[in-house]
């Protein structure tokens, strides 16, 4: 669930993943048989309904719920960019941090990626403790946690993987260590940072949501989606569930949106001289 | 000869590299004259990209002096006497052709009218018009180190070092790149310092060539070339070419052999 | 070896005196923001190694026994999680390199499935796996390797095919046989992209299998322990927070594990930092 350092998105992987229509045919067909097929061996084997709900179904319940469900996306959407945004935030500033002093980042390092191993979210019962069970902020916290490491690491990595020429072209223009930040490691760190955050945003959506299965306020997505499997009401967990991915998404999708922007010199974005 | 005028001068520099132990070079003593064109040439780990980057202030030598336009080379570093061109053109991905031209000169904090002036010069001058928009990503390997070469002289540098800059280019290319450099560096003025691998180029490019020992690097000799200026593709076929480059190659084979010094 | 050892002190203490300072510095300021500091909400961290030689409950075994029994509890089904999600995740990930169409119709989705919070879906898979007969723990596993499969597929594609094409073509000028080219090339080239997935999903099935046994309603594991002596907080916060060092290092060892492992199959050249 939890990631370390993740290169920037190569080249290849835009092209495995198909630039044309014609490469994304295949793809939406499937997600068409899929769905139909889902739909037909549910009505057809009479599966287990209650486990497994058609997709009709799971829609429809969705239609009928959308008032609760939406709001509860919401509140937990709320939670989950809250904790992005404060997560990420003090990764970047740390990582500035550890760049700029490169013995102590050097030496950190490794412990960095070792916390990154801790199991974050099994520390929400202690954030409930801290800031109320009931607290939105409890779940920004736990998000903010387990989104600070990898985009921390990512953005470190970014900083510092630049090529010695690089370094020597800025001092031999007589660079202060300011300019040579400015002018060379952050541009280059913002595939890094932007591969972090589209990560984060995947992690802080579950966090938020899983957080809440040590418990949270009843207008919580995570809440709504225990207790309705709880009372086996399962259509209406799918439907919590239809809500959550779609806004996880959403948030993926704005995050690569907005690198799409900031990097649109990245020939790798762009899928190109291949 | 005037000391005062050398833009460049090497005094018993010597480089260890203290954590191996190594001598990388030993005792060079050279002069560079204004407007020269100096290629450095020895075999693999003789210690020129070091004497080069020493000459730049990017690495300290263990012992000996080193002047820049008469001053030490830190302060001429500080003071951005030169320009400096490696083996990669060593350009940001993420600025234009133009920007990337135009670092240095944001560097010293020109307005951006003087700087787009500049820019236009460059291009001219390296013959990328029409270019100044596109990406690093966009331009073959002998383009790209054409820009570098721009945002090299951007500035206007007196001395200019070169670290293998046409090394990753195919042959045609690199003598097409030669051309370029040479008419570059008459239009420019500039005195050039150029580390190379390839005899022929040396002998070709340069007004002197020394020539570096296997490590412990020592200058084994030093080759006057007395061709004629303008050189020109004739040049590499005429005969007292071939006699340059096999002065050069006797050089570096005594070098490899012994060791030993001889008289330039 | 000195010196890394030294940093490792360095490093713990200077976490230790960070807490205990800011714990000092609160509840002599009466802090509340951003939550309350007293002894319950920061016990003192040698309490909480200490609570650890403490019986659990009543006449009962030391905390560290039973927080030891639960932490291989999880660790089994966090391993078969990971063998699990990391053999299925490798055999896609085989069966998509042989097959462009295989990868523009399935690499999508594969990609989608990581947007659904499957802790979400956990009740679910309890559900329906018990109803199959097998043992709670299994399900846990099963969610554990669905985290798994996807860095490991998605790596070990991009490591499958990470070959240098001339090398491909070496193997044709021999006439390889398909299945050769996978054991003697695109394997062992896929290893270095294998460990990093390995890494990544070291921890995620170790949180997977935390969180999973909640609503599996799992005693025997650190998710139970967790919630167990969460409902002891206000009498034993000691207790809770032992709880949650143990899981930290459950999740820190697996990734260990990894470490050392990689170490020894593959060597690579080290990675270099300006």
């Amino acid at each position: 669930m939890s990631t370390t350092v993740v290169q920037p998105v190569p080249r290849s992987f835009g092209r495995m993943m198909g630039r044309s229509a014609r490469d994304w045919a295949p793809a939406v067909a499937i997600f068409v048989l899929g769905i139909a097929l889902w739909e037909g061996l549910v009505r057809g084997l009479d599966v287990q309904r209650f486990l497994l709900p058609a997709p009709s179904e799971i829609l429809s319940t969705f239609w009928d719920d959308r008032d609760t469900l939406v709001s509860a996306g919401l509140f937990t959407f709320k939670e989950a960019v809250g904790g992005f945004l404060i997560g990420s935030a003090f990764a970047v500033i740390v990582a500035l941090v550890l760049a700029r002093w490169r013995p102590l980042g050097n030496a950190l390092m490794p412990y960095a990626i070792a916390a990154n191993a801790v199991p974050i979210i099994a520390f929400a019962p202690i954030t409930n403790n801290w800031f109320g069970i009931l607290s939105p902020t409890s779940k920004m916290a736990i998000a903010a946690v387990i989104v600070f490491f990898p985009v921390m690491v990512n953005t470190l990595r970014g900083l510092t993987s630049v090529r010695p020429e690089s370094v020597e072209l800025m001092r031999s223009y007589a660079a202060r260590e300011r300019d040579i930040f400015r002018r060379v490691r952050i541009p280059n760190s913002l595939p890094y940072l932007f591969t972090g955050l589209k990560v984060a945003t995947v992690l802080a959506m579950i966090g938020a949501i899983v957080g809440d299965y040590f418990g949270g306020s009843q207008d919580a997505l995570g809440i709504q989606i225990r207790r309705s499997a709880g009372i086996f009401a399962f259509d209406e967990a799918w439907a919590a569930i239809f809500v959550a991915s779609v806004l996880g998404i959403a948030f993926y999708g704005a995050v690569a949106l907005a690198e799409r922007v900031v990097l649109s010199w990245d020939p790798s974005l762009r899928g190109g001289r291949e | 000869m005037n000391e005062q005028a050398a833009v460049v001068s090497l005094k018993s520099v010597t480089k260890d590299f203290a954590r191996g132990g190594v001598r990388a070079l030993q005792e060079i003593d050279l002069e560079v004259r204004p407007r020269e064109f100096v290629s450095l040439i020895g075999p693999s780990g003789c210690g020129k990209s070091t004497l080069l980057r020493i000459i730049g202030d990017l690495v300290q030598p263990t012992s000996g002096d080193v002047a820049v336009n008469g001053k030490q080379a830190h302060q001429a570093r500080l003071d951005r006497d030169y320009g400096i061109v490696f083996q990669d053109a060593v350009l940001y991905d993420w600025r234009t052709v133009a920007k990337n031209i135009a670092l240095p000169l944001e560097m010293l904090d020109w307005n951006r009218a003087r700087r787009s002036d500049r820019v236009g010069e460059m291009v001219e001058l390296v013959e990328l018009a029409g270019f100044e928009n596109h990406y690093p990503w966009q331009l073959s390997g002998g383009m790209q180190q054409r820009v570098s070469i721009a945002r090299a002289l951007s500035f206007d540098p007196s001395l200019l070092l070169m670290d293998e800059p046409f090394g990753a280019l195919d042959e045609m290319t690199r003598e097409r790149m030669n051309m370029e450099l040479l008419r570059i560096w008459e239009e420019s003025g500039s005195t050039i310092v150029f580390v190379t691998h390839s005899i022929a180029e040396a002998v070709f490019l340069s007004t002197r060539v020394v020539v570096l020992s296997p490590r412990p690097g020592r200058i084994t000799g030093i080759v006057d070339i007395d061709l004629p200026q303008p050189r020109n593709t004739d040049t590499r076929e005429q005969e007292r070419f071939f006699e340059l480059v096999t002065q050069v190659r006797e050089l570096l084979r005594t070098g490899d052999r012994s060791g030993e010094e001889l008289p330039a | 070896m000195l010196r890394r050892g030294l940093v490792f002190a360095a490093v713990l203490a200077g976490l230790w005196a960070l807490w205990e300072a800011y714990r000092a510095f609160g509840v002599a300021v009466r802090l509340t923001w951003p939550f309350e500091v007293n002894e319950r909400t920061m016990p003192h961290i040698h309490d909480m190694i200490g609570q650890l030689f403490e019986p659990s409950r009543r006449n009962g075994p030391l905390l560290i026994e039973v927080l030891g029994k639960a932490a291989l509890f999880t660790a089994k089904e966090a391993a078969v999680g990971f063998a699990l999600g990391a053999g299925v995740g490798f055999l896609i990930a085989v069966a998509l390199v042989h097959s462009t169409l295989l990868q523009r119709g399935l690499l999508p989705y594969i990609v989608a499935s990581q947007t659904i919070p499957i802790l979400a879906i956990a009740p679910m898979v309890v559900v329906w796996l018990g109803g199959r007969g097998l043992p709670g723990w299994f399900s846990v596993s099963v969610i554990a390797a669905y985290l798994t499969f996807f860095p490991v597929a998605i790596n070990a594609l991009r490591g499958l095919q990470s070959a240098d094409p001339r090398a491909h073509e070496l193997m044709s000028s021999y006439a390889a046989s398909r299945w050769t080219v996978l054991w003697k090339l695109r394997v062992p080239a896929s290893l270095p992209y294998l460990f990093a997935a390995f890494k990544i999903a070291a921890t995620a099935c170790v949180v997977g299998a935390i969180i999973g046994e909640l609503p599996a309603s799992i005693q025997d594991g650190l998710g139970g322990a967790i919630l167990n002596f969460n409902q002891y907080y206000a009498s034993s916060p000691e207790s809770l927070w032992a709880t949650n060092i143990i899981a930290a290092l459950l999740g820190i060892s697996f990734f260990l594990l990894i470490v050392l492992t990689e170490k020894l199959v593959v060597r690579r050249a080290p990675e270099h930092f300006v």
